[in-house]
């Protein structure tokens, strides 16, 4: 796997209106590497995350995932994105483990991998409750159920690790962390963090590439500088 | 358990999908009770007010066909405003939109789920309609007024869906479902009362005049057929 580019951007844009919540973005990440998104609220980065998922087309530039060009060929691509974004995707009305069921038979995944996902995250004592009766946290793990139930070769993470405690963080690391072995898109307000996932790093500003490096190279004044 | 992501599951086909979104949909009405006690409760309301408004304890005919068709036609949009709601608040569109599945089979479970949701209210409305209106005995005309109803509910259930898709992602969607859904379902409104009329006559029911059915079951088609070509463009960005 290693050296094939498993997400190529090439002067990426997408515009909400008169607004560029994206414009020039181009890179490269290979396969099983991490990309680390640093920036803002309202840098781009969920823009990014969205497009790479097929949920935004990109108005400017070209994208290719897995190979396949987006959006013309998002039908490949879905089967092999997972997306673990601010929304958790779920139901609130139905429990965790009716969410995960619904969620296996779209992707046709067998149900056991639903008590095996359930039992990962320590959630099968809970699972049969109503997800608007769980903790943030515990909803935050059941999305990362969602988000790995079909073993998508990419992961696009928004800020994957927010509401769940240290124990939490551990539980669901073996699924998203470097671990997984999955290519990952990760955004992060953590700059020590980030950093210490990535293999490389992009800073977004106004929707604008402001940094691209390698995390060594990264300097955490210019991540630290995104911010002001 | 991450080791084996290389197999890849093969995607559901369109009626497992449907079969899915089905489940889950009646599932989520069942919990929450959001739209077919509403809708029921609406019908039941006009059906006293129509009875108080008119100054009659007993319509028939054409008056009774269109008391009934234009009250189940109102708590039809009750339920078309609720469609797609959850999804759109609860991140099902996206949900949806990241499975590698047939898009239609979004169309045609929502469409079953509302034509049931349909089905269940006129049960109780005709029920009560019969009770607090209607001057004939329906028992006789019973199999043929179920079957027009039926008729109708697809052409309800289907530009339902088509409009709610349409509304849900504006922010005016509470106004802007009924607006354009309710235009659209004159011709449907206008064959279903005509074929109503003699099975609600006080003479005795008479046949259905085949000619409204035969509009009604087109109009259906007709809208079948758009709904189906571009259901996919409503959903995608």
């Amino acid at each position: 796997m290693a050296n094939v580019a498993a997400i190529e951007l090439e002067q990426v844009g997408r515009h909400y209106g008169e607004r560029a919540a994206l414009s020039g973005v181009t890179l490269e990440l290979e396969a099983g590497r991490t990309l680390v998104v640093f920036g803002p609220n309202g840098a781009g980065k969920s823009t990014l995350l969205r497009i790479l998922a097929t949920l935004l087309r990109p108005q400017a530039g070209s994208v290719r995932v897995l190979g396949h060009a987006l959006p013309a060929e998002r039908w490949a691509v879905r089967a092999r994105v997972g997306l673990l974004g601010h929304d958790p995707l779920l139901y609130r009305e139905l429990s965790g483990r009716e969410n995960l069921v619904f969620h296996a038979r779209l992707h046709g995944v067998p149900a056991g991998r639903v008590d095996e996902l359930l039992e990962a995250v320590a959630l099968t004592r809970r699972a049969d409750e109503p997800v608007r009766t769980l903790s943030r946290g515990m909803v935050q793990r059941l999305a990362v159920c969602r988000a790995v139930l079909h073993q998508p070769d990419v992961l696009l993470l928004d800020e994957p690790r927010a509401n769940l405690d240290p124990a939490a963080i551990e539980l669901v690391e073996p699924l998203i962390g470097r671990a997984a072995g999955r290519t990952r898109v990760v955004t992060s307000h953590d700059p020590a963090g980030g950093r210490l996932e990535a293999d490389l790093v992009l800073g977004l500003r106004g929707g604008r590439p402001a940094l691209l490096a390698s995390p060594a190279d990264a300097d955490p004044a210019a991540i630290a500088a995104l911010y002001r | 358990m991450s080791s084996d992501h290389g197999h890849r599951p093969t995607p559901p086909g369109t009626l497992a999908t449907v079969g899915a979104l089905l489940r889950k949909e009646l599932r989520v009405e069942l919990r929450t009770l959001e739209s077919v006690p509403a809708m029921t409760l609406f019908a039941v309301t006009t059906f006293v007010l129509f009875h108080f408004g008119l100054n009659r304890s007993a319509v028939d005919g054409d008056l009774a066909a269109g008391i009934l068709t234009v009250t189940v036609l109102f708590a039809a949009v009750l339920g078309i405003n609720r469609l797609f709601v959850a999804d759109e608040e609860q991140g099902g569109f996206d949900g949806f939109l990241l499975a590698p599945v047939d898009r239609s089979a979004l169309l045609l479970a929502k469409a079953l789920a509302l034509g049931l949701y349909l089905v269940a209210v006129e049960t109780m409305a005709v029920a009560a309609f019969a009770l607090l209106l209607l001057k004939p005995p329906l028992t006789q005309a019973l199999p043929e007024l179920a079957g027009v109803l039926v008729l109708a509910d697809i052409g309800i259930a289907v530009i339902g869906t088509l409009v709610a898709a349409l509304a849900v992602r504006t922010r005016a969607r509470d106004l802007i479902g009924p607006l354009l859904a309710l235009p659209l379902l004159v011709p449907v409104a206008l064959a279903c009362a005509r074929a109503l009329t003699p099975l609600l006559s006080a003479g005795g029911a008479g046949g259905i005049p085949g000619r409204w059915l035969t509009m009604l079951a087109l109009y259906d088609l007709v809208f079948a057929l758009i709904a189906y070509a571009v259901f996919d463009f409503l959903l995608e960005d």
